[in-house]
């Protein structure tokens, strides 16, 4: 194998953590809420859109970069409260099925408001040049924005750890997914759960989302649907409702992807998708409650 | 002594089914009380009927005096009020100490929280050692004593066990037991539901005996201290 070899494994890989790490962001955020109350969020993609939309429109209002990433970060975790509070606290205690049409309902509902008061056409959004600009190392050259990604990926899945391991409210969290009747008959207050569970996949969706239009940007009003399908993906392969799971398929997933488009031959790359979920659906096979299983998965097979 | 717990005309459903049947009964301050009866005699529906974990269909549950029927069942352990729920539900996934810390949950101070801890550690060593463990690697005695220590680490002025020796050695019951009399000693009140009748009324104080959702007949102290050995052919009798 030669130095240019190397390099390009290098460089992929970086392009594979830089994908999965926003992948996995989406699919924790997905995972929070699944091991909490049993709900797939789809509206959560749209969460992300709002997300870039509070960029786009710092953008224009002449909020600097560094002001707007926070602003949209912040009405993500608003409007996932929101969200639960108007639409899925007065179905809470309806089947999987109530609460899965419930969160298609919301997506369409915000992608026809996204198409109607914005515009239903993709919009430009002013990020910093910096962004744009690469660095090199020996031979290999990478894009300040993916360092951004794998350093904010980085901050917040530690920081999303040690609030799990340490913090008491984390804890709490953990309990309720594993046995929400007995958290609560520790006193752990069943809407307090639910809304943090929310807000905390609101931060981890709005911090993807500037991940996102940062490598592209611009936003539409679907542009939240690609990437949560494919954290959707990632959440069952990683073991839905299992946290380190849906990091794990997150990642595996970025790679998959990456790798597929680095190195399957050129006339291959239009079966390059399919060929990716293929792979995904080999390892369920082989690892049906996923990669990670959920303890409370685990606890009924036992 | 005044009522620390009464039940009045207290009923759950399961849907149609209904488990407990409009049954009244009253727990002293200091008391140790045993609801005894046959497996689906609802034992464990009128526990959880009391501790939030299933909705009162009916009737009233008092605890000191306040009505608490309704409470959402967060809110019942901040007043004084908690179970060690049927099948020990320890939280698998996290450690001994988050669960015990779980147990606390609803206390504010610190220093509150380091002495019920404390007091749980004394009574069982081994979660002391034991305290960096997922809960779920713990031996099922282990994990019954986890469950009652998380319950105590909340303070409860009324205790309310479910079963506590189920599927234990009868070392770790002996143990068990022991334990009732000293958080008795502690002041704590018991109202303990239990398959092991000869043990439960070792301890008890009075009994209520159950079958199919009623309350069939109450064991006075005295009628506990005389015949014992009535209840339980009475028991073996159903
Ligand atoms: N979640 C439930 N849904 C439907 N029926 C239930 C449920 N839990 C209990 N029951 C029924 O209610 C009745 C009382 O059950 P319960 O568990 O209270 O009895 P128990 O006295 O605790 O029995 P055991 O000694 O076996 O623990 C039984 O007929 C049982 O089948
Ligand atoms: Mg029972």
């Amino acid at each position: 194998m030669g130095a240019n070899d190397i390099d390009l494994i290098l460089q992929q890989t970086v392009n594979a953590v830089a994908l999965g790490g926003t992948y996995a962001l989406l699919a924790l955020g997905l995972a929070v809420v699944f091991s909490i109350m049993g709900l797939i969020n789809f509206a959560h993609g749209e969460l992300m859109t709002i997300a870039g939309y509070v960029l786009m429109y710092c953008g224009i209002a002449g909020v600097p970069f560094v002001l707007g990433v926070p602003l949209a970060v912040a009405s993500a975790m608003l409007a996932a409260m929101a969200m639960e509070r108007v639409a899925f606290r007065p179905v809470r205690n309806a089947s999987g099925a109530t609460l899965l049409v419930t969160s298609f309902a919301v997506a369409m509902i915000l992608q026809v408001l996204f198409q109607n008061l914005i515009s239903p056409r993709s919009q430009p959004v002013i990020v910093p040049d910096l962004l744009g600009h690469s660095i090199t190392i020996g031979g290999l050259v990478i894009g300040v924005n993916k360092l951004f990604a794998i350093a904010a990926t980085l901050v917040m899945l530690v920081a999303l750890e040690t609030f799990m391991t340490r913090q008491k409210h984390g804890i709490a969290m953990r309990a309720a997914a594993e046995d929400f009747a007995i958290a609560r008959l520790m006193g752990i207050r069943a809407n307090t759960v639910i809304a943090a569970a929310f807000a905390l996949s609101g931060l981890l969706a709005g911090v993807a989302a500037v991940l996102w239009v940062s490598q592209r940007a611009s936003v539409d009003p679907l542009m939240g649907f690609t990437p949560v399908l494919k954290a959707f993906i990632a959440a069952i392969l990683g073991g839905l409702g299992s946290l380190r799971g849906a990091v794990a398929g997150g990642f595996v997933l970025g790679f998959i992807e990456v790798l597929l488009a680095a190195f399957l031959p050129s006339d291959w790359q239009e079966f390059r998708e399919p060929i990716g979920l293929s792979l995904v659906v080999l390892m369920l096979v082989l690892r049906p409650n996923g990669l990670i299983p959920a303890a409370t998965l685990q606890a009924q097979k036992a | 002594m005044a009522s620390l717990l009464a039940l009045e005309n207290f009923k759950v459903r399961y849907g149609a089914v209904e488990a407990v049947r409009g049954i009244n009964l009253d727990i002293r301050k200091g008391e140790v009380v045993a609801l005894l009866g046959a497996n689906g005699a609802g034992k464990s529906s009128t526990m959880n009927g009391i501790a939030g974990l299933e909705p009162v269909a009916e009737g009233r549950v008092l605890f000191d005096g306040q009505d608490i029927t309704d409470l959402p069942p967060e809110e019942i352990p901040v007043s004084g009020l908690t179970l060690s729920p049927e099948g020990r539900r320890v939280f698998s996934t996290l450690t001994v100490e988050d669960n015990l810390r779980m147990g606390a949950y609803g206390v504010r101070d610190g220093a509150v929280i380091d002495a019920a801890r404390k007091r749980v550690f004394s009574l069982f060593p081994i979660l002391a050692k034991r305290q960096g463990q997922y809960a779920g690697t713990l031996s099922g005695g282990q994990q019954q004593m986890l469950a009652i220590g998380r319950a105590l680490m909340c303070n409860p002025r009324l205790l309310l066990l479910d079963e506590p020796s189920l599927g234990l050695a009868p070392l770790i019951v002996e143990q068990v037991f022991g334990l009732i009399a000293t958080l008795r000693d502690q002041g704590v009140t018991i109202f303990l539901v239990e398959q092991n009748v000869a043990g439960a009324l070792t301890i008890a104080d009075r009994a209520y005996l159950m079958s199919s959702g009623q309350i069939t007949r109450h064991v006075t102290a005295d009628e506990m201290r005389t015949s014992g050995s009535m209840v339980e052919s009475y028991l073996g009798s159903q």
